[in-house]
């Protein structure tokens, strides 16, 4: 069988779960692509790895890491990124990302995308990480902008100025999650609408959307958590509709990853992003130049 | 020129992160400037309760046993003293059976470290390299007089649990068949051979010596000195039903003469 490898940006992804498999097996829905957490893939064989070859054998996939630790003070994890390295030579993904985000310290791994200060010291750190993941994986990646919960008040630049300075210096691209960006312009009292203005959408290869679940703070702000667990909310779909608008077409992805529902649930959230997309193609619902 | 002030050590962040009594990390802030201790915990809750639900997926029949309000309240001990070396979870909470067994609370339920270890090999065993199992024909079609020395190497997925307690029972009741009407003797020791010689991991239960004899098959003993040793030490050890098992189940990879 010939692995498809285009990836069609008027078809939207899902995130690939592993309960949702003997299904989507079996119907072939119309997905563009699958995205896999790598890491959930780092074992040597068994069922992951025989679901992923078939669902590979059908559909592009893409590859997200969420364990890399780029944001780290640290060095990168060699073996973890020679993993990373594996799993893309095996699986050839269409798409390759990770995040601006840290994950391990010491020798800890805390299995959550926590903050990094956006000063000088950290740029460096991050671009260094990035130039040693394209050089080892020999690929271009992307970097996913962060849901965040907390500012530092060490920062001298602000996240965007951060982001097109790391694209500038390592032509890594883009991952546009729209719900991060509701999420953290909302905690961080921020228009979304100026930030994703002011975003590098020339850089963006892949978009995510995701549900959030809404908290307060400890002075009763409105706080966002990016939960994924359920729809994505209506102002993140304005967003997203907003985006596609000014730069086509992009490759979009559906996070769902707790409380995960039945796969028509999931199926329904891709098909409202792929009528957009199409939409879009089609020249239906451009009107901002 | 603007000068980069010291970010916090991401030392600082890490500590407050698995320890509720420190303090925000200085230059932690909401978007008046100010600390925010509610907006820190997001991350505080995040690690733990992720935390959590990988241990949880890893120890299934554990949970059961304990209930899930205990097992949550054991789980973020146990990640404060064994937090993950790696971002693969599969390989995270293989000290879970041994921190429960000197966990002084739980004294009372010495079963429970067996019970996941079985589940810690089920989960290794199901993530194991794919090879096939030895063919049961290769080593019939050796003379009888050289079966005594052939010597095997184990199946990546095999792993022996011995247990003072009935932990293939237990697994059942809790785990393989939970909610169904399982009879558990906690009289009787069991022993399981978890193995996979395709994609479904086997938890076999164990004839009496067949751990000893499996057990020494996969050590690369030769099969007559492995026999030699399950019938010195268990008496009724019947070598052909246990060599019939340790096929069955695919736990041997290849034979070497």
């Amino acid at each position: 069988m010939v692995r498809p490898k285009l990836l069609l940006a008027e078809t939207a992804g899902a995130g690939l779960k592993a309960e949702h498999a003997v299904e989507i097996l079996r119907t072939s829905p119309e997905v563009g692509f699958f995205e896999i957490h790598a890491e959930n893939y780092m074992g040597a064989g068994g069922a992951p790895h025989r679901i992923l070859s078939a669902i590979r054998d059908r559909y592009p996939v893409s590859l997200h890491g969420v364990g890399l630790s780029i944001g780290a003070e640290g060095p990168l994890d060699r073996d973890h990124l020679c993993r990373l390295k594996a799993l893309n030579d095996r699986y050839q993904p269409a798409l390759f990302s990770e995040h601006l985000a840290w994950s391990t310290h010491d020798t800890t791994y805390f299995n959550d995308l926590l903050p990094v200060p956006y000063t000088e010291g950290a740029l460096r750190r991050v671009c260094d990480h990035i130039d040693e993941v394209q050089n080892t994986m020999g690929r271009r990646m992307l970097l996913e902008n962060p849901s965040t919960y907390v500012a530092f008040s060490q920062s001298t630049m602000t996240e965007l100025d951060f982001l097109r300075e790391i694209v500038v210096r390592t032509g890594c691209g883009l991952l546009l999650d729209v719900n991060n960006v509701f999420v953290s312009c909302t905690n961080h009292e921020m228009a979304p609408e100026e930030y994703l203005s002011a975003f590098p959408l020339d850089h963006v290869d892949e978009i995510h959307l995701g549900g959030h679940a809404p908290d307060t703070d400890s002075a009763g702000r409105p706080l966002l958590i990016d939960t994924h667990d359920r729809e994505v909310d209506e102002a993140v779909w304005a967003l997203f509709r907003s985006v596609i608008d000014v730069c086509g077409p992009v490759p979009t992805l559906i996070e769902w990853d707790n409380d995960v529902p039945p796969w028509p649930v999931l199926c329904h959230e891709v098909a409202a992003a792929s009528k957009i997309l199409r939409a879009r193609a089609s020249g239906e619902i451009r009107h901002a130049s | 020129m603007r000068v980069d002030p010291k970010a916090p050590a991401a030392r600082d962040f890490a500590e407050g992160l698995l320890f509720p009594g420190h303090p925000v990390p200085a230059g932690v802030v909401g978007p008046d400037g100010a600390p925010d201790l509610k907006r820190f915990n997001v991350y505080r809750n995040n690690v733990i309760a992720s935390l959590t639900d990988a241990l949880a997926a890893t120890y299934p029949a554990v949970r059961r046993l304990l209930g899930e309000t205990y097992f949550s309240a054991l789980a973020r001990e146990f990640i404060r003293a064994h937090p993950p070396r790696s971002p693969v979870l599969i390989w995270f909470g293989q000290a879970f059976p041994g921190f429960m067994e000197t966990f002084p609370p739980l004294a009372g339920y010495p079963y429970l470290g067996d019970v996941a270890r079985a589940e810690w090999f089920w989960l290794q065993a199901y993530h194991a390299a794919d090879v096939a199992p030895l063919d049961p024909a290769l080593l019939q079609a050796v003379p009888s007089d050289g079966l005594g020395l052939v010597r095997f190497q184990p199946h990546p997925a095999a792993s022996v649990v011995r247990s003072r307690f009935p932990v293939h029972c237990l697994l059942q009741a809790n785990r393989f068949l939970a909610g169904q009407e399982v009879d558990v003797d906690m009289t009787q020791s069991q022993d399981v051979l978890i193995s996979r010689p395709d994609v479904d991991v086997l938890v076999v239960r164990l004839k009496p010596g067949g751990a000893v004899f499996t057990q020494a098959l996969l050590d690369g003993v030769a099969l007559e000195q492995a026999a030699q040793q399950a019938s010195e030490t268990t008496e009724g050890f019947s070598l052909a039903p246990c060599l019939r098992d340790v096929l069955a189940s695919g736990a041997l990879a290849h034979m070497n003469r």
